[in-house]
């Protein structure tokens, strides 16, 4: 048995960059690579790419991302562990091996399957968000358990290279290999609070290494535009040791532990995964050395017994313009191109929405009434059912050039559609979880 | 004298659905005591009363030295389907930041 495992994490969000996972994989000497790359929308939108093509609905930069990783990977011996498969980890399975076959490369991939439960959900169901039947929402679309860390361990167990998953906990995706080589008992909530405690820490990348931190006033952070992604060092009683490649861009530091720590935790005593409702409240950091951040204190209590379930709804279009004035009452002319537009469609939308980018689109008039800006940008949004009344909001602001206040210049106009994500909890043993093995 | 938070502490905004967290964490430990005297659930409701429309809960965390609120129906139905710009609400650490406080009682710094 092992006494200590090295975790890295080189990707926090769908979109993250890919150079830092290479980075991570070639030269931080890693046990695991974790790729976090599925957020609540994420899944849904996958979801309805995969019902246009059936080959589709995994990650969209699966391949961009395997294409410099894969090599490395198999060359370093350092197990992949992701939810890049999203709506498909099936066909994300054979995207992966099909590009193993160009490189002339053997590897084995784990599918982790289980997490689409669509087919179970009735519509009746109530939402944990208004409380209110699922099916008043709109069309439902999609619906993705969180499972846990009971669906992967089976995957940890074969030779796979690449442990490919679809909606996991995120955290779970760190903790996993941690029971796996330590043999921790699952039901030691204790431990397993630890192990959830570094996922957290972890799971979004960048942010524990000086991204979404950063303040050149207040919080400064070196060589931001090469921003090195984590790994932890974790111990077999659960402390962890967070650090990055050296030569990396970032700093991590306790300020930048505690702010991550409580992000996105809606209650820091608990805090519920599928795998323990963790206790954030005891965790202790402390600065070992430059980067290097050592991690103690996190606890645990039960395991829940329902699983969270992600349910996407078409949520009709939103329809966007914008257009721009500036210099001598800048603010009056858009204050009154925006009027000129609620007059003619504002009564045509579910919702409606005037921001002056430049004053007041952030947080509203109360804050930045003092503000008096060059340059002002309107923006003007609407939501519909019909993606041609949500249309005409652009074509309206656009419209302003030859009909609006002096000076109108740079409209932009945009419609998108828009997948809505409601919550409902699930009896955790009505979702079975299964595995299947892929080589090239 | 009135100080903005944003001189003695950090903050970082994460969602979940449309409720809004945000974490207030000073730059010296010493100044912990003050903030939760200071900056009450009640005080930040009014502070961002354009934006959170909902109960706000305070979490103090005297180990970690900071202090936590999570905010209800706060952001305009959430990132999936909100019209906000910043759909998010991930710009909303700063809003916290910009709120003031009387310093009699006054912070080390």
């Amino acid at each position: 048995m092992k006494e200590k495992i090295r975790i890295g994490c080189g990707a926090g969000f769908s979109g993250d960059r890919i150079e830092p996972a290479l980075i991570l994989t070639e030269k931080g000497n890693l046990d695991y690579l974790v790729l976090e790359c599925l957020a609540e929308r994420t899944i849904a939108l996958a979801q309805k790419r995969k019902q246009q093509d059936p080959n589709t609905g995994f990650d969209v930069l699966l391949e961009r991302r395997m294409e410099g990783l894969l090599p490395l990977l198999l060359h370093h011996n350092t197990r992949l562990i992701t939810n890049m498969g999203a709506a498909n980890p099936l066909a994300g399975a054979q995207k992966i091996l099909e590009l193993a076959a160009r490189k002339g490369l053997k590897v084995k991939v784990a599918v982790v399957l289980g997490d689409d439960v669509f087919d179970s959900i009735s519509g009746n169901e109530l939402s944990m968000e208004g409380n209110k039947p699922l099916h008043s929402y709109g069309q439902l679309v999609s619906a993705n358990a969180y499972l846990g860390i009971d669906a992967i361990l089976p995957a940890l167990k074969t030779d796979a290279h690449i442990i490919l998953t679809g909606r996991v906990a995120d955290p779970s995706l760190f903790l996993a290999p941690m029971i796996h080589e330590f043999k921790w008992d699952e039901d030691d909530f204790k431990l397993m609070g630890k192990g959830t405690v570094i996922g957290h820490l972890l799971e979004c990348a960048g942010q524990i290494t000086g991204g979404y931190f950063a303040d050149p006033v207040s919080k400064p952070i070196p060589n931001m535009h090469e921003l090195g992604h984590p790994f932890v060092d974790v111990f077999w009683d659960g402390t962890g040791i967070i650090s990055k490649v050296d030569g990396t861009g970032g700093a991590i530091s306790i300020q930048n532990s505690k702010e991550q720590l409580l992000y996105e935790v809606i209650d820091p005593g608990n805090y519920f995964t599928p795998d323990v409702i963790a206790d954030f409240q005891k965790v202790h950091f402390e600065e070992i050395g430059t980067d290097q951040i050592k991690v103690s204190g996190g606890t645990g209590k039960t395991r829940p017994e329902t699983l969270k379930v992600s349910v996407g709804f078409q949520a009709g279009f939103i329809g966007e313009g914008e257009i721009s004035y500036a210099g001598a009452n800048a603010s009056e002319r858009a204050r009154l191109a925006g009027e000129i537009i609620q007059k003619r469609i504002g009564h045509l939308y579910q919702e409606f929405r005037i921001d002056y980018i430049g004053m007041s689109s952030l947080h509203g008039e109360k804050l930045s009434s003092h503000s008096n800006p060059y340059e002002i940008r309107l923006r003007i949004s609407g939501k519909s059912p019909d993606k041609t009344v949500a249309g005409l909001v652009g074509e309206e602001v656009e419209a302003l050039y030859t009909n609006g206040p002096a000076g109108g210049g740079g409209a932009r106009k945009y419609v998108h559609e828009v997948l809505g994500v409601v919550s409902i909890l699930k009896n955790r043993y009505e979702i079975k979880s299964e595995i299947r093995l892929f080589e090239s | 004298m009135k100080k903005k938070l944003a001189e003695i502490a950090h903050s970082r905004a994460g969602d979940k659905g449309n409720t809004l967290i945000l974490s207030l964490i000073p730059f010296q430990e010493e100044d912990f005591d003050f903030l939760v005297k200071e900056v009450t659930a009640a005080k930040v409701k009014t502070h961002l009363s354009h934006q959170v429309k909902g109960e706000i809960t305070r979490y103090v965390l005297p180990e970690l030295k900071a202090i936590q609120f999570t905010c209800l129906d706060a952001l305009a139905g959430g990132v999936t389907t909100s019209l906000a710009m910043d759909a998010h609400g991930k710009s909303l650490s700063y809003a916290l930041l910009e709120m003031e406080v009387e310093l009699d009682s006054g912070p080390s710094q």
